[in-house]
């Protein structure tokens, strides 16, 4: 345990919109340089959890600690502190749409220090070459680019500033099975090189196969299993059964059902 | 059905306070973070060229068209009463005083209301704004600040101009269409002005700059989902603006009046 203590240690926290709870119980934590994936139907509150970590979104209760240090109700200039030891790749990339590719991925580094013109467009091709993607695209803008190379600046800007932490929503969503696969080997690389603590919310389950250490499941705001990796297949709940191999049929649907049903 | 109606009316004015109570608060945390560094020059340049630079074919013609069918108008009036030297007097006082901050302000707040909102909103959508939070940067600052203190420095600049282009409307009128004397046109455009009828048509513009430009991040920054929210974002920042402006004129001039 104290070889390798918990990076980010979330527990029973809950966040209510309006009448619908959205998290009611959700706890977790993640081992320092390991690699955590979030899994659960949409709307089960994963993107929730993700924001209420950032300090997005400020949870009603419970407690987020990051190197065992409280982040809830923290002050701002705390919160920029962690927020700088963070990266962040979000589900339809974020990239700000008026920069170029090489503003956007050099966006923190010429925030926090001064960096010349010259020796950020160096930067940002290094990194970029480092994704596989041509050094030229960094003069182009967001909307030039597909949504494979989308993403890979996004994962260019999330790592540019070497966090030690890295959060990925939805990384292969909307992808093709390739470049969903190339996208995983280069998350899974950036996260070895840097010896970051990896947090991926997906229901891509191909891509969690890949790139996850452990495995969580939240089902209506609880973590309903968590576990290694390898034993999301014999979790021994139906819930994770069904989503893990994608029954059309089972108690995840049954419920969605009744709930029409019924209008609870 | 009276209970009903109190309901209503209690209802609505409890939508009212907290929409004034959360403009109130993103007004105060704009203002201070205007204040305050980091400074975002470049951002704040391109929102000058945007406001002040691209913002003159509009309010040019507005006002061009402004002055010229003034001096028609007045002249209309006054020739019924024999005062037609009054035209060029009525024309300068109108534009600089009036017609110059409002026109100028409305147009504004439909082109560059709408695209600030437009922008904000659709950053707001993409996750941007989250994002740029997650850089450590504050959206306050990056975006907001620039965009208030451009529109508060260029309207009056803009409506210096405007003022200038609506005068020459009248005079082209008066001298071209209904034979004045050119000289004794222009004498009479500055014999009655005063330094202070500019000076409060250049505020009026400075605070209809501010609000339009406050308006335009608000409701951008608090755009509900999809490209609906976002549509909804640029009426509500072109309808509140326009409305703002005028409510604003009447106080300012109000106040200058006493």
């Amino acid at each position: 345990m104290l070889k390798n203590p918990s990076k980010i240690e979330i527990s029973h926290l809950a966040k209510t919109f309006g009448s619908k709870v959205v998290l009611s119980d959700i706890s977790l934590s993640v081992p320092a340089g390991q690699s955590l994936c979030i899994i659960g139907t949409s709307g089960c509150g994963k993107s929730v959890t993700l924001k209420c970590l950032l300090g997005l979104l400020a949870p009603d209760s419970g407690s987020i600690k990051i190197d065992g240090k409280e982040t809830v109700s923290q002050s701002r200039t705390h919160r920029e502190e962690m927020l700088r030891r963070f990266g962040m790749t979000f589900q339809f990339g974020a990239l700000f749409d008026s920069l170029p590719i090489w503003q956007n991925i050099t966006f923190r580094l010429r925030q926090n220090t001064y960096l010349s013109n010259q020796k950020a467009r160096e930067a940002a091709a290094e990194i970029v070459v480092q994704l596989g993607l041509e050094a030229r695209v960094i003069d182009q803008y967001p909307a030039e680019l597909s949504g494979g190379m989308q993403k890979r600046v996004a994962l260019a800007r999330a790592i540019a500033d070497k966090p030690e932490i890295l959060l990925f929503d939805e990384p292969t969503s909307g992808l093709d099975p390739i470049t969903g696969g190339v996208i995983d080997n280069l998350i899974l690389d950036s996260v070895r090189r840097l010896g970051a603590t990896a947090l991926t919310i997906s229901h891509d389950m191909a891509s969690v196969r890949r790139i996850a250490d452990q495995v969580a499941m939240i089902h209506k705001g609880c973590v309903i299993w968590s576990g290694p990796s390898t034993q999301m297949f014999d979790s021994g709940i139906a819930e994770v059964d069904q989503f893990v191999h994608g029954h059309a049929q089972g108690p995840l649907t049954d419920e969605a059902i009744l709930a029409a049903k019924t209008g609870v | 059905m009276i209970l009903g109606l109190i309901r209503n009316i209690g209802q609505a004015s409890l939508y009212f306070m907290a929409a004034v109570g959360k403009i109130s608060l993103f007004t105060f945390a704009a203002v201070r973070w205007s204040v305050a560094p980091p400074f975002y020059v470049r951002q704040l340049g391109r929102q000058i060229l945007d406001i002040g630079f691209f913002s003159l074919p509009v309010v040019g013609l507005t006002t061009l068209f402004s002055g010229m069918v003034l001096a028609l108008q007045s002249y209309t009036g006054f020739a019924r009463f024999s005062a037609e030297d009054t035209v060029a007097t009525v024309v300068v006082l109108s534009v600089t005083r009036e017609l110059g901050p409002v026109l100028a302000g409305l147009m504004v707040a439909g082109r560059i209301g709408a695209s600030m909102a437009a922008e904000i909103g659709t950053m707001r959508v993409t996750d941007q704004i989250d994002a740029l939070d997650t850089l450590s940067t504050r959206p306050m600052q990056y975006l907001v600040a620039p965009r208030l203190i451009a529109g508060t420095l260029c309207l009056p600049l803009l409506v210096l101009i405007g003022d200038i282009i609506g005068v020459l409307g009248g005079y082209l009128v008066g001298v071209y269409q209904l034979n004045f004397n050119p000289s004794l046109y222009l004498s009479r455009t500055l014999q009655y002005l005063e330094f202070s009828d500019v000076t409060l048509g250049l505020v009026k513009a400075a605070v209809f700059g501010f609000l339009i430009a406050l308006m335009g991040c608000y409701h951008g920054y608090h755009s509900g989902r999809g490209a609906e929210g976002v549509g909804v974002a640029t009426t509500n920042a072109v309808v509140s603006s326009s409305i703002l402006i005028l409510i604003a004129n009447y106080l300012v001039t109000a106040l200058f009046f006493g």
